[in-house]
């Protein structure tokens, strides 16, 4: 759910904290990891965090952040934050989720 | 293939012992069907009575929501802890966004972790079609189908997918089709409901269930507060209560006699007739017989209100207010109007059994025939009561009315009067201008019973059968009988009369007859007399002549 605040400190240059959970080798998430790290280093090179969760290894993780389909990558901008699913191949999706959130 | 059962009343007996174990099965059905009532009874049986822990998967509605509604089932669900009863809340995140293919391994990872955890052995997956919809795109759709129901194999559980159907095709409505889950799974329910004359039924169809015999029709059922009661009556597979020969009394001393000693407890006996013969009366000996043993009984009346009842017996010296009071007797009434034949069986089963009844009054039956679906499920409904108090060894008694008047052909078999141990009929006798109540055993298994007909009258003291009477080789009733007793008890008090003028006219001509010869006798000692008296003056006369010629002698002589 994206909760909306003012820039707290420690942002800094970070504009975007990213947590991708995958599911161990599926295929899909051996995608979107790529996927991400492709466009992390095209676009915001140095201004994001990136955090991968296996939901096989930590499946508690997993219910605890109500990670149903994989994979699912959490956007946290200091605007909110936006989840998103599937393997990342939409770039398009992903562009539009991180600038809904370093517009506010 | 082994079966794992539900512990929903009826549907266990209908699928020949329950779920597939260790298989998948599909329960769809529209919205409001009763599919999650289903799959959770399904899951609290298994974790509350049988061991199993299971997990419930929630795609549509909120976990603590559902819980919350289902108190309302007398499950005690919130005594089972969650180690054995697990809810997971798999509700889309209506926020989140797509890009590109997804899985659901997340999903699985969660499950499967659980799984280990608590050695669950069943699991529901609560209106699947949102977990699909959800994903969208049929090519991924069926991938991931296909991938839960591998899943589920290798862990050995025995699940219920549920899913909603609809009534356009998956095209036009958008849906993701579920025709290819049909054929996925071993086993297939469809739930649904109609309207017929405007009561609500609820049915549920086996639609396909792979290596078992299965029953194929639509069987109607209910919810009610133990959960589903599905009605299925199960023949004469299922070992019934032990057959019993003691004899309950009938309520009545003279019944008891015609009846070899009264009822046979856990019989079903049916009692016909047209309103106003007399057929609640003799439903409230045999309740008052059952409280004077201090048995338990219900008496469920479609027809009239308790206190009317128990006033209306009152007035022919039957008081079961006192047993009411006791708590021995608990009676309901209701109108047969409300709801659907199968709601009525379950309410009349519900009450026996918290009351704890072994004698059992439907007044009248014919009210379960009327009400519902007519034409599929009346005499069929009135089978399984029958049935189940068999089954219980509730001895129950159950009035139906009959369309028709005198004259009813009593030979032509109903459904109801095929199965019932015991038929009684009870009518009146026109004749004379006037109504007689007549009582006739029709049959009874188990029971040499009287083959005629009795006469009974019903007064403020209540039943009394009157003798039969046969005169003439023919049995008569009421005024006739009365006329021809009298007109009997005159003809022999004339004959008395004439046997006693007779008698008077002999002894006159005996006492005539006895004077004359008292006359005789009388002339007859007088002759004697005479003739007696003219012999001693004879003899005298000699003796003198004699003593005469001897002094004359003496004096000449000389």
């Amino acid at each position: 759910m994206p909760r909306t605040h003012e820039p707290e400190d420690g942002w800094g240059a970070i504009i975007v904290r990213f947590r991708l959970y995958v599911a161990g080798n599926m295929p899909n998430s051996r995608r979107a990891v790529a996927n991400l790290r492709k466009f992390c280093i095209d676009h915001i090179a140095g201004r994001y965090t990136l955090e991968i969760i296996d939901v096989y290894e930590v499946p508690e993780r997993a219910l605890e952040d109500k990670v149903m389909l994989t994979p699912l990558l959490s956007v946290e901008t200091p605007h909110g934050i936006k989840r998103i699913a599937g393997d990342l191949s939409d770039r398009a999706s992903l562009a539009a989720a991180i600038d809904a959130g370093s517009l506010g | 293939m082994r079966k794992t059962a539900t512990g929903i009343r009826g549907f266990d007996d209908l699928a020949s012992g329950g779920l597939p174990e260790g298989q998948t099965t599909l329960v769809s059905g529209a919205a409001g069907a009763g599919k999650t009532v289903f799959a959770l009874e399904t899951l609290v049986h298994g974790a509350r009575d049988l061991g199993e822990p299971g997990i419930f998967v929630c795609f549509e509605e909120d976990p603590a929501h559902l819980q919350r509604s289902a108190l309302s089932f007398d499950w005690g669900l919130d005594a089972i802890p969650e180690t054995d009863l697990w809810f997971l809340d798999a509700q889309s995140d209506l926020d989140m966004g797509r890009s590109g293919n997804v899985d659901i391994s997340g999903l699985l990872a969660v499950l499967q972790a659980k799984v280990l955890q608590m050695g669950a052995k069943r699991i529901v997956f609560d209106a699947v079609d949102m977990l699909l919809r959800e994903i969208a795109d049929p090519n991924i759709v069926r991938r991931e189908v296909y991938r839960l129901r591998d899943w589920l194999l290798k862990m050995k559980l025995t699940a219920i997918i549920t899913a909603k159907v609809f009534n356009t095709t998956s095209a036009q409505s958008g849906q993701p089709s579920m025709e290819f889950i049909e054929f996925m799974v071993d086993c297939s329910i469809l739930m649904g409901h109609q309207i017929l004359e405007g009561v609500f039924q609820r049915n549920l169809r086996i639609t396909k269930y792979r290596g078992s015999p299965h029953q194929e029709n639509e069987t109607p059922f209910v919810v009610g507060a133990k959960g589903i009661d599905v009605a299925f009556m199960h023949g004469m597979e299922k070992p019934h209560a032990s057959v019993s020969s003691e004899r309950l009394s009938t309520g009545h001393g003279q019944l008891d006699d015609m009846l070899n000693g009264g009822y046979i407890r856990g019989a079903s006996i049916l009692m016909t007739g047209y309103p106003g013969t007399a057929k609640t009366t003799f439903c409230a000996y045999f309740l008052l017989a059952a409280c004077l043993r201090g048995e338990k009984s219900l008496f469920v009346s479609f027809v009239s209100r308790e206190d009317e009842i128990v006033r209306n017996l009152q007035s022919v010296s039957i008081d079961l207010q006192p047993h009411i009071d006791s708590g021995l007797l608990r009676m309901v009434s209701t109108r047969a109007l409300r709801g659907s034949a199968e709601t009525h069986m379950l309410m009349i089963r519900t009450l026996a059994h918290e009351h704890g009844a072994t004698c059992v009054v439907t007044d009248p039956l014919s009210a379960l025939s009327q009400s519902g679906s007519p034409t599929i499920n009346g005499p069929y409904v009135a089978e399984r009561l029958i049935d189940w108090a068999k089954s219980e060894g509730i001895t129950v008694m159950c009035t139906s009315r009959l369309d028709d008047a005198e004259g009813a052909d009593e030979a032509s078999p109903t459904q109801i009067s095929t199965i019932a141990d015991t038929w009684i009929h009870l009518s009146y006798d026109l004749a004379l201008g006037e109504r007689n109540r007549r009582f006739s055993i029709i049959k009874s298994r188990g029971t040499s019973h009287t083959n005629q007909l009795r006469e009974f009258v019903l007064s403020d003291q209540g039943v009394t059968f009157r003798d039969v009477y046969v005169g003439a080789g023919e049995m008569l009733v009421g005024s006739q009988r009365w006329g021809r007793e009298r007109s009997d008890e005159l003809a022999l008090r004339e004959q008395e009369a004439a046997a006693d003028r007779e008698t008077a006219r002999l002894n006159g001509d005996i006492s005539k007859l006895e004077g004359g010869i008292a006359l005789l006798m009388a002339q007859l000692e007088t002759k004697r007399a005479e003739a007696a008296t003219l012999t001693e003056r004879t003899d005298e006369q000699v003796s003198d002549t004699e003593q005469t010629r001897d002094k004359m002698r003496d004096l000449r002589g000389g």
